[in-house]
């Protein structure tokens, strides 16, 4: 295997991993808060469609990425009204919304699957992209790519340097007891969800505006269920959402280099290890629990908040 | 008394009996449905169905009345889908292979409505099946990229190991071979009809491993533009023309063409003509057409082409003309021999010889 191919390997897998990541990151906030949105794909779903949209018409990358962010907010905002003001069950809120964003992509998008757009260029950083081997690997991405990284720091930052993300924390695992010392916990869940719903739609513009630059329906194809088990494989801890979305982005890409080298693992074996590691880290963390030594779950994850007072 | 009540009856019931008869032949229009597996937006597979019960409205205008469901699963959804059609339609085309059993269970519910089930094996007297010989156009497609490669390598993505798609791809391989004797294919099943990112990444890690042609057996676009954006890359569309997204990388394209088909069958419906029948057109037929040619194609291998389309179309050559073995070595057709539609070309499940690739299991 020569090193040029080696190094597509690398930038495949990690083009593969990029809407993961911000799905899950944006993910991993909100469970964080205590609740858990399952309309992951469907805000996903969403911000694609804007994302190539505004691109089309505007061709200004910078426009189409703050569309589908704000896009994804929009939605997740209907998910936050409902959760949390009218006091939904979030599961099926979150299938709602999934169900929803996909339904209405499909059905605004419907003129654009004739059209194509200008793919978003990678960065070319003079010299440092030049280097042999590091500029390629490390400095002719995407800038979106970049961001993804950098939105994983930023929320590992937040949430365990800042004083707002030991509160955000602290709703998430007991909401009652927050309250009671004064903490505004349907304020910290509907930011969280916002958040999340911005993120999912970066990722889902990533789909669109750089892996391919074409809109079609349903094109998220399950990268929004992907990204949520995700958030459960990182066991809540930011920094695992890159290691975890590496895994799942690389076993698809090495699953397609092996069949071209004609390896032979079953296509469908590999395409489960992914999962089978989530439902494995989730069995070990019950069993952690039950021990009491690790107390990463948030504790009122999906659970309803009512103030009496 | 009761002669007269009788005669009233009968006169009664002759009337009607005709008014039915010129309602149902001559004025009522047809009402034909038909049901897709993909978004009609995804320029492959559904997309071509689409057109062809577009083309039907636009020549029967009037006298059809056609309903489309699209993006229906071959689970139990299809089942009720179906049913439901069944009850307003006169005629159904259920256009997926995994449409088969629930088209063939309700067929047998609503023995008035005629059935038309596209890619399936199993008729009924109110089911037909049809489908194309696309291998045909894998032929002419495998000669053009015997001729455009440089690397000698031929990239294929596939989605289902069904045999359609392997007929696609051993008729591709021959007939590349048999212009470029050291051509070599790699195949990627993806497993998916429709998943843009995945088949964008397909198409990416055959190109890396050195392909400079792709082929595609799934039905989006975006293995067209990951050809596009990469320089000395060429790809053929796959059922409908996606020069669009291809305007430099673009071939040619097999084109699904199923218009006339669904045309003389709601036709044969008005006309009370209709019968179960069993449809493989290909080439001759018109029901496989090709794209415009590309300008990056030198003159004689445009030639080489056509005189390909034209030795299909008039029968002179068959894409699968022996002696060919099967992979392993072992004999498939003798020198001169061409394989009957069933069984050897329905059912095949076999590589040729000179593949490289594992047959998937």
């Amino acid at each position: 295997m020569n090193e040029g191919l080696l190094i597509d390997i690398i930038i495949g897998i990690s083009i593969a991993s990029v809407p993961l990541i911000f799905a899950a990151i944006g993910e991993l906030l909100v469970e964080r808060s205590g609740v858990l949105n399952l309309g992951v794909e469907g805000m996903m779903i969403v911000g694609a469609l804007l994302g190539f949209v505004v691109q089309f018409h505007t061709g200004n990358p910078f426009l189409a990425v703050l569309a589908a962010l704000l896009g994804g907010m929009a939605i997740a905002s209907i998910f936050a009204f409902l959760t949390q003001f009218l006091l939904t069950n979030q599961v099926a809120t979150g299938l709602a919304l999934t169900l929803f964003g996909l339904g209405f992509s499909a059905f605004v998008g419907r003129g654009y699957t004739e059209e194509t757009i200008q793919l978003i260029t990678s960065v070319h950083i003079p010299i440092l992209s030049d280097i042999p081997y590091v500029g390629p690997l490390l400095f002719s991405y995407n800038p979106l790519v970049y961001l993804a990284f950098f939105m994983v720091y930023l929320v590992w930052w937040f949430l365990f340097k800042t004083k707002q993300g030991l509160v955000l924390r602290a709703i998430g695992d007991n909401h009652d007891a927050a309250h009671a010392i004064g903490h505004k916990v349907i304020r910290y869940r509907v930011m969280a969800i916002l958040f999340g719903g911005a993120m999912a739609g970066i990722g889902g513009a990533f789909l669109s505006l750089v892996q391919v630059p074409i809109w079609g329906e349903d094109m998220t194809a399950g990268r929004g269920w992907i990204a949520l088990g995700l958030v459960v494989f990182s066991s809540w801890q930011p920094f695992r959402i890159i290691f975890g979305a590496i895994l799942f982005g690389g076993i698809t890409i090495l699953q397609l280099h092996a069949q071209g080298f004609d390896i032979r693992i079953s296509a469908q074996y590999l395409s489960m290890l992914p999962y089978l590691a989530t439902i494995i880290i989730l069995v070990s963390l019950r069993m952690r629990l039950k021990n009491k030594t690790n107390r990463t779950v948030p504790n009122c994850l999906g659970r309803i908040f009512h103030s009496t007072t | 008394m009761s002669n007269i009540r009788l005669r009233s009856i009968l006169k009664l019931s002759l009337l009607s009996a005709v008014l039915a008869f010129t309602s149902n032949v001559f004025a009522d229009p047809v009402k034909a449905a038909f049901v897709y597996i993909g978004p009609t937006g995804d320029h492959g597979w559904t997309y071509a169905h689409d057109q062809g019960a577009k083309y039907l409205k636009a020549q029967m205008g009037d006298d059809v009345v056609v309903t489309t469901v699209e993006s229906v699963e071959e689970n139990s959804d299809s089942e009720r889908v179906i049913t439901s059609l069944a009850r307003k339609n006169d005629i159904i085309f259920t256009t997926s292979f995994g449409y088969m059993n629930p088209t063939l269970k309700v067929a047998k519910r609503y023995p008035d409505v005629k059935f038309e089930h596209a890619t399936g094996y199993m008729l009924e007297d109110n089911v037909s099946v049809y489908s194309a010989r696309f291998y045909e156009g894998r032929h002419v497609i495998g000669k053009i990229a015997g001729r455009m490669t440089k690397t000698n390598v031929i990239g294929y993505i596939a989605s289902f190991p069904i045999p359609e798609v392997i007929r696609g791809i051993n008729a591709a391989y021959l007939a590349a071979k048999s212009v470029n004797p050291d051509i070599q294919i790699k195949i990627i099943w993806v497993y998916t009809w429709y998943d843009p990112g995945k088949e964008a990444d397909a198409a990416n890690a055959l190109i890396a491993q050195g392909a400079d042609i792709i082929m595609q057996h799934t039905d989006s676009t975006a293995p067209m533009t990951v050809a596009e954006e990469t320089e000395g890359v060429y790809a053929f569309g796959q059922a409908s023309d996606m020069g669009a997204w291809g305007p430099t990388s673009q071939l040619t394209s097999i084109i699904d063409n199923w218009g006339p088909y669904y045309l003389s069958r709601v036709q044969a419906v008005k006309d009370g003509t209709w019968a179960s029948s069993d449809t493989f057109d290909g080439i001759r037929q018109g029901m496989v057409k090709f794209a415009p040619m590309s300008s990056a194609m030198p003159l004689e291998v445009k030639q080489e082409a056509s005189k390909a389309i034209i030795d299909v179309m008039t029968g002179a050559v068959h894409p699968f003309t022996g002696p060919i073995n099967k992979q392993d070595g072992s004999p498939w057709l003798a020198e001169g021999e061409t394989p009957p539609a069933y069984p050897d070309l329905l059912t095949m499940d076999f590589y040729v010889e000179g593949i490289d690739s594992k047959y998937p299991n």
